[in-house]
């Protein structure tokens, strides 16, 4: 708590800064010109006060933690612990509730004697880092308020210290992309170690249910990723795009070529609302409305294994979601064709679907194509629709009517369990992510490269 | 060689120059089969598109037909004598602010199950709903002088009678059904509790306030964070960012997060937030934080494509009289680029409302009864809910899912709503 306190006491402080510098350049103009708005004399002096220090506080506030922990354990009560290092980790982390004022008591009586060891730790090294993070601000404060004066390039200063800021702010999206990258790598090679990664990428079988007890029967899964990656290529590439190609490609046609302005106008924003529509939704209706109905179907058609979570009940579904993200591109794709190439076929007697099939789509087939690798970029990743309405059981399966799993719905179910966080399970959760994301990353790159080339080759 | 044949392969210019033949009975054939095919082609592409907004319409029209039924309930009259009830509580110790605690303490529910069983035979001792409680917890705190007398009171009933009353179910529950609708002890009404109420195990108690109320916290821990990080990147890319290897790897990153799947996100969120940083579970700062991460290239996106279309006139007239180029970009193109970057950021935020998949990762699909306070409380979202709403087996729970994802696409429909009037009103065409 003494943090947050340290933290009001700079953001005082840098006001005050503001205030002087401010009022001092004010009373500097009355005597002659200055060379920047007393605003940015305040501003300069209000910066320099307030991000040293805060940058200083935001690294002690982790430092602080790992600092109290070493002092309460070197304590007489943190060496009264015992021994066995769970039950002493139990007991800390219960100490440190009733220090925070979450809980009354623990069940171990011990936590209620180290609670006050830990507040008091707390106290001390909050008070010497606070004290140093507002001596920072002060000293940064008076160097800046000292330059404050006539011919002093203030308006400069500041300018400096935004373009600092704008330049970090975008430096969070490199952080996203290493953290991403760094996360999923290092959990992958957690799993590795327990698992050979061999198995992993050319395993025929999956079963992640890991026994409880090691002497019980069965106790090592089989994490073969196989069977995942056929049954999200089987969804999200092949039935998903059965659905979505033919139709999305066909609604742009009809309203980029036929449909009188006013319809598009109406027509293009109601297809707007499908992709609108959150992905949960979807789920939903796939599992409860058209699960059924495929699975009624399949019975029908005489297929005795048709389940109710069957890949073609998420599949289709999931192609519906998909068919304006096609329509748009193709949309693009065919508008990017000169409009000479179209007349010059109109102009020698084609009709217009004569001209649309033999002239616009060949010309627009590379945007059209990235489009679609884009398309099922989304439909791999794509885990609501999946998850409610395509089942657990990892069956390599060319049948539309059997149930498949894919890459994210085992993503989901491995996490979403009672499990501690370095068992196999959760960790080939983090193995399957980072497959999930180098596939989806190529498939972009390859769909970008494929629609840059195609755009240059009309401009 | 006179005849024009429809399928003849002669190449043009390789026989005799004969005038086309528009008269032609192959010729008129083809002419015909050629408009017959545009005809078709026409008509199939208009179908493609019906299908798709027929499948919107069922999907809406099966969302609605269903879910319309969750906002509404059926309450039973109670006839409750207090005097004979064992609950053992003093109208006259109701007075202080522990009047609740007192009242929650007593044997409400077996007094409610004893005056229904007495009302209407021993199948109906379970017939009211779990809600019902609260309900007469509140009434009694309001009027402690009940507990003195008889009372006949309006509770909800539970979910086999209000599906029963609905629709159709079990003998059983029908059978009470029509006696209720014969003594007239059954009315139908709005149900407020599941607009007010949080999660229950009881389908016929449950609301989504609390879940709503997760959902603004977490939308407004990832719209502070997301749309001035945007905005601030979007500035630096589009008018002072050098071209270096240090700018181009910042693009190809944001270009490609942008097309990352949800799913990823939510690893990181728990790899980093969870696990490394030791943050709450289940929190909306958590929540929020992963959201913002996925929907900062969103925004950033936007916001260039806004910029761009600043005309250089201004900053050029800006530059004339002597501004700097920081006073250009933030007194003169950053007010103009406004409308588009708030459009983009409106529908990055109704992407970032209706995602499931990262926040069920980083532990957001706990059974939460009472709403959050803060930030920091363990809460859910609204799509989190409708997700777990899904998966239980009560058929009570069909309507109210159904229910909870009305109000979710109302939300939808608010905020687009709003991105287009927005781009409408206030941007400018240059």
């Amino acid at each position: 708590m003494s943090l947050t306190l340290a933290l009001v006491a700079i953001l005082i402080v840098a006001l005050a800064a503001g205030w002087f510098g401010f009022v001092r350049a004010r009373r500097l103009r009355t005597a002659g010109r200055l060379h920047s708005l007393p605003v940015y004399h305040g501003t300069y002096a209000a910066l320099w006060a307030a991000i040293p220090a805060l940058l200083l506080l935001a690294a002690w506030a982790p430092m602080q933690s790992r600092l109290v922990d070493q002092a309460v354990l070197a304590s007489p009560e943190g060496k009264a612990l015992p021994a066995f290092e769970m039950q002493r980790e139990s007991i800390i982390s219960e100490a440190h509730e009733i220090a925070d004022g979450e809980r009354e008591q623990g069940f171990n009586p011990e936590s209620s004697t180290l609670a006050p060891r830990i507040r008091a730790e707390e106290g001390r090294f909050a008070l010497m880092g606070g004290f140093a993070a507002i001596i920072v601000g002060l000293a940064a404060a008076a160097l800046a308020l000292r330059r404050t004066g006539a011919d002093f390039r203030a308006r400069t200063g500041v300018e400096r210290w935004v373009m600092v800021v704008l330049f970090a702010a975008s430096l969070i999206a490199i952080l996203t992309t290493l953290g991403i990258l760094l996360s999923l790598m290092f959990e992958s090679l957690r799993f590795f170690r327990l698992y050979p990664a061999t198995s992993f990428i050319f395993g025929l079988e999956w079963s992640p249910q890991t026994a409880i007890r090691a002497d019980q029967a069965g106790s090592s899964g089989a994490f073969g990723s196989i069977p995942l990656l056929w049954g999200t290529f089987f969804i999200g590439a092949i039935i998903a795009m059965i659905v979505a190609v033919p139709l999305g490609l066909m609604s742009a046609i009809y309203l980029t070529q036929y449909a009188p302005a006013r319809l598009r106008a109406w027509l293009k924003p109601i297809l707007e609302i499908l992709a609108g529509v959150p992905t949960v939704v979807y789920g939903y209706f796939a599992a409860l409305t058209v699960a059924p109905i495929v699975r009624d179907l399949g019975l029908a058609l005489g297929v005795t294994s048709a389940s109710s979570e069957s890949a073609l009940a998420a599949g289709s579904v999931m192609g519906i979601m998909i068919i304006p993200f096609v329509s748009s591109m193709a949309d693009d794709s065919i508008a990017a064709v000169p409009q000479a190439m179209r007349d010059g076929s109109l102009a020698m007697g084609a009709t217009k679907s004569e001209t649309i099939r033999k002239v616009l789509l060949p010309a627009a087939l590379p945007g059209v194509m990235g489009g679609i690798l884009l398309a099922v970029s989304r439909a791999i990743g794509e885990t609501m629709i999946v998850v409610m309405a395509a089942g657990l059981a990892a069956n390599l399966t060319l049948n539309p009517f059997q149930s498949v799993t894919t890459v994210t719905t085992q993503i989901v179910g491995l996490l979403t369990g009672e499990q501690e966080f370095d068992s196999p399970k959760t960790l080939a959760a983090f193995a399957l992510g980072l497959a999930l994301f180098l596939i989806t990353l190529l498939l972009n790159l390859i769909a970008l490269r494929i629609v840059r080339r195609f755009q240059e080759q009309y401009e | 060689m006179t005849d024009v044949r429809a399928d003849s392969g002669a190449l043009p210019g390789t026989g005799p120059k004969v005038p086309t033949r528009w008269t032609d009975a192959a010729m008129t054939q083809r002419l015909r089969r050629r408009y017959r095919f545009e005809r078709w082609f026409r008509l199939s592409g208009l179908a493609a598109i019906c299908l798709s907004v027929l499948f919107l319409a069922f999907l809406l029209y099966n969302m609605g037909s269903k879910g319309i039924g969750g906002f509404t309930r059926y309450e039973a009259a109670l006839p409750i004598d207090f005097t004979k009830s064992d609950l053992f509580l003093d109208p006259a110790a109701l007075r202080g602010p522990d009047a609740r605690q007192t009242v929650a303490g007593a044997d409400l529910s077996s007094a409610i199950s004893k005056a229904a069983a007495a009302a209407y035979g021993p199948d109906a001792a379970q017939m009211f709903s779990d809600g019902a409680l609260d309900i007469l917890t509140d009434d009694i705190v309001r009027d402690p002088s009940m507990l003195t007398g008889q009372r006949t009171l309006w509770l909800p009933v539970g979910s086999k009678i209000d599906i029963a009353a609905k629709h159709d179910s079990d003998a059983a529950s029908e059978k009470l059904v029509s006696m209720l609708r014969q003594k007239h002890a059954l009315k139908w009404g709005l149900n407020t509790q599941f607009l007010t109420g949080s999660d229950a195990t009881d389908p016929s108690a449950v609301g989504i306030w609390g879940a709503l109320k997760g959902t603004f916290l977490t939308i407004l821990v990832t719209i502070s964070l997301a749309f001035p990080i945007g905005v601030l990147a979007s500035v630096y890319l589009e008018e002072f960012a050098p071209r270096n290897r240090w700018t181009d790897a910042i693009e190809v990153s944001i270009n490609n997060l942008a097309a990352v799947p949800s799913i990823i996100f939510g690893l990181l969120g728990l790899a980093v937030f969870l696990d490394i940083m030791d943050l709450p579970r289940s929190a909306p700062l958590v929540g929020g934080l992963t959201l913002a991460l996925m929907t900062f290239p969103v925004i950033v996106i936007a916001g260039r494509n806004a910029i761009k279309t600043v005309p250089p006139s201004i900053r050029d007239a800006a530059l004339g009289v002597g501004a700097s180029k920081m006073q250009v970009v933030f007194h003169h193109v950053l007010p103009l680029a406004l409308p588009g970057i708030l459009t983009g950021t409106i529908i990055g935020m109704a992407r970032a409302l209706g995602e499931t998949a990262p926040l069920l990762l980083i532990g957001m699909r706990a059974f939460v009864a009472a709403p959050p306070n803060g930030v920091s409380d363990p809460a859910t979202v609204l799509p989190v809910q409708i997700f777990l709403w899904s998966d239980e087996v009560d058929r009570g729970f069909v309507e109210k899912t159904s229910a909870a994802i009305i109000v979710l696409l109302l939300f939808m429909l608010v905020m687009n709503g709003l991105a287009i009037y927005l781009r409408n009103r206030f941007e400018r065409r240059w």
